[in-house]
């Protein structure tokens, strides 16, 4: 009993640390290439903005469309910060230099996510969509029309190289590090008070929940790890882009969050590295023209999803052929062999 | 006899020359109540009266236009649902609002939230306090799912429950946040005939278990002449009557509003 309990609480630690150990033999052995080594490092990346997102979508129940713009903030203060900081403490691989820049985009993007909370609380729906919308493409122009000086402008900011072969660790101990904290919230009373607003806003009101409390926090933690995510995505990059954070970018984060089942932090997580995964593939395969047949894909994988999870004509099968009633299936024909042969 | 007895109890809520208004129209209108400790109140009258309006003033979710109400001489004028809450007033819905989507164990857990401290770094960090906070949610909220006969639905989405059961859970719900004051809109809407006898008993039962001072909203006439003490009958805003139950059921204006002429 303990022990499923332990495996219930604790198997997505389990598994991404499973995953971190095999990846860094794969490393240090050299069956894993630069490329496969930057798939790592784009997994956890993903993993992280939707677990993050997850929280604001999935459990708090509030559609934000500006998850790239919080990344974008992480990404550019945190690049920039690095880019600074790196001559001076230890060159371009030094250690406390990504860690600073990591904590200090993270608490930048942060503040701007309590900011952007604040609407959050008088609006609803798709209201809050189109601001949080507005906000990631405010964003991006502003750091785009800066003078070139400060955040490269239209060219772009040129961030530190960090060692390839340890950086991808570093992004999975952020993502051990988020996945922590999301789910430590979530399953305690304060999760309940946010999915209590989620599931009915006036009952929470009126049984004393602190909506402005828990709003405002759930925008900030997740914002904070976006931020996070944005500053290991510039270390990812030789140089970031701004237009690499545009709306679309959230909607793909978004297509994570809801390919994983909404609530659901496990889910969130296998999809993030499912979707990644595709889109290595298909940007390895689909060259040229080819190309924009990518996109075509991820609406595609959206509309199923939706479909599938809601259409009442595939309710049967939906009971039928999922995981858990396969499971139980296989179980109950192994005891009946069993019987038999008894 | 009888009435200075009742003088001599507490006062649990008084209310004020209690008036709203939105635009031109008056929904409640100098509305004067003394609820006294202990008590079971109603609050009746025809559709569209103002009496889950006379709840939402007493829950803060409008702000009374004029007037002025008090929890045990406590005045909660113009607090917001959070506060007025904290301070003792609890409600339930004439349409249900629960937590669809938590178990119910986790409804009535969220009830209790104010009630054991523990704050966000703790929990995050897993600190001893956390550990020690879940597991006092856990025994008080089962203690009121007992009470409620819901222990044995604890795991069930709060959607899953029949009907009967989720008017209970929001009742077991609205107890769980430790109030002076309880709020009933109309509990006994959509139930038939044993479970509104169901809910009567229960009723009766939790008002004597935990002290509570009651105040209801019902359209049910035999369950409000079967436990209401006393009534104040609402007919376009104002207080048409109010006194003991027999009294104000027979006197001939409740008559006419309910009947006409």
């Amino acid at each position: 009993m303990r022990t499923k309990n332990f495996l219930k609480n604790y198997a997505n630690y389990v598994a991404v640390a499973l995953f971190l150990i095999i990846a860094v033999v794969m490393s240090l052995t050299g069956m894993a290439k630069m490329n496969d080594l930057l798939l790592f490092e784009k997994i956890a990346i993903a993993a992280v903005l939707a677990v993050s997102l997850s929280m604001v979508v999935g459990f708090l129940g509030e559609l934000s469309l500006g998850h790239a713009g919080f990344m974008c903030v992480g990404a550019f203060l945190g690049g920039k910060l690095a880019s600074l900081l790196a001559p001076k403490l230890g060159g371009e691989s030094s250690i406390p230099v990504l860690v600073i820049s990591l904590l200090v985009g993270g608490l930048v993007a942060a503040l701007f996510g309590f900011i952007i909370g604040l609407p959050a609380l008088r609006l609803r729906g798709d209201y809050l969509a189109i601001v949080t919308l507005a906000f990631g493409e405010i964003v991006r122009a502003v750091i785009m029309n800066l003078p070139s000086g400060l955040f490269g402008g239209t060219l772009g900011l040129k961030t530190p190289r960090f060692d390839k072969k340890t950086l991808f660790i570093f992004a999975f101990l952020v993502l051990l590090a988020c996945l922590a904290v999301t789910q430590n919230l979530i399953k305690s009373k304060h999760g309940r008070a946010i999915t209590s607003i989620r599931d009915n806003e006036i009952a929470a009101r009126a049984m004393g929940i602190d909506i402005t409390k828990y709003k405002l926090l759930v925008f900030t933690i997740s914002s904070f790890f976006a931020g996070m995510a944005g500053v290991l995505y510039s270390y990812t990059m030789s140089s970031v882009n701004s237009a690499n954070f545009d709306y679309n970018y959230s909607i793909e984060i978004l297509v994570m969050v809801v390919l994983g089942g909404m609530g659901s932090i496990n889910g969130s997580l296998i999809a993030a590295a499912l979707i990644t995964f595709i889109r290595n593939i298909l940007q390895l395969k689909l060259e040229g023209d080819l190309a924009v047949l990518q996109d075509l894909l991820f609406a595609v994988i959206l509309i199923v999803v939706v479909i599938y999870r809601n259409a009442p004509s595939l309710k049967n099968f939906r009971e039928k052929y999922n995981i858990k009633a396969l499971w139980a299936a296989s179980k109950k024909k192994k005891a009946d062999k069993g019987k038999k042969e008894a | 006899m009888e009435a200075s007895n009742q003088s001599a109890r507490p006062v649990v809520l008084r209310t004020e020359h209690l008036c709203i208004q939105f635009g031109g129209l008056r929904a409640v209108d100098d509305v004067n109540l003394e609820i006294y400790e202990g008590e079971l109140y109603g609050l009746i009258g025809p559709n569209g009266a103002g009496k889950t309006t006379v709840f939402n003033l007493l829950t803060g979710v409008y702000k009374p236009t004029s007037g002025r109400f008090f929890l045990c001489d406590k005045n909660l004028t113009g607090k917001s649902p959070i506060e007025v809450n904290r301070a003792g007033i609890a409600r339930t819905f004439q349409n249900i609002r629960l937590f669809n989507n938590l178990t119910v164990l986790e409804n009535v857990m969220v009830g209790l939230s104010n009630q054991i401290p523990c704050n966000v770094v703790e929990s995050v960090l897993r600190l001893p306090r956390h550990k020690k906070s879940e597991a006092e949610y856990q025994k008080r909220a089962m203690e009121l799912l007992e009470i409620f006969n819901l222990a044995e639905y604890k795991d069930y989405l709060a959607a899953n429950l029949p009907y009967g059961k989720q008017r209970k859970l929001e009742i077991a719900r609205a107890m769980a946040t430790g109030p002076k004051l309880l709020l009933l809109d109309e509990p006994a809407a959509g139930m038939n005939p044993n479970e509104t006898q169901e809910l009567m008993d229960d009723i009766t039962f939790i008002r004597k278990q935990f002290g509570i001072t009651i105040l209801l909203i019902e359209h049910d006439m035999r369950l409000v002449s079967g436990i209401c003490e006393r009534v104040t009958v609402l007919n376009f805003g104002t207080a048409l009557a109010s006194g003991k139950t027999s009294d104000v059921l027979n006197h001939p204006e409740v008559v006419k509003a309910y009947l006409g002429e």
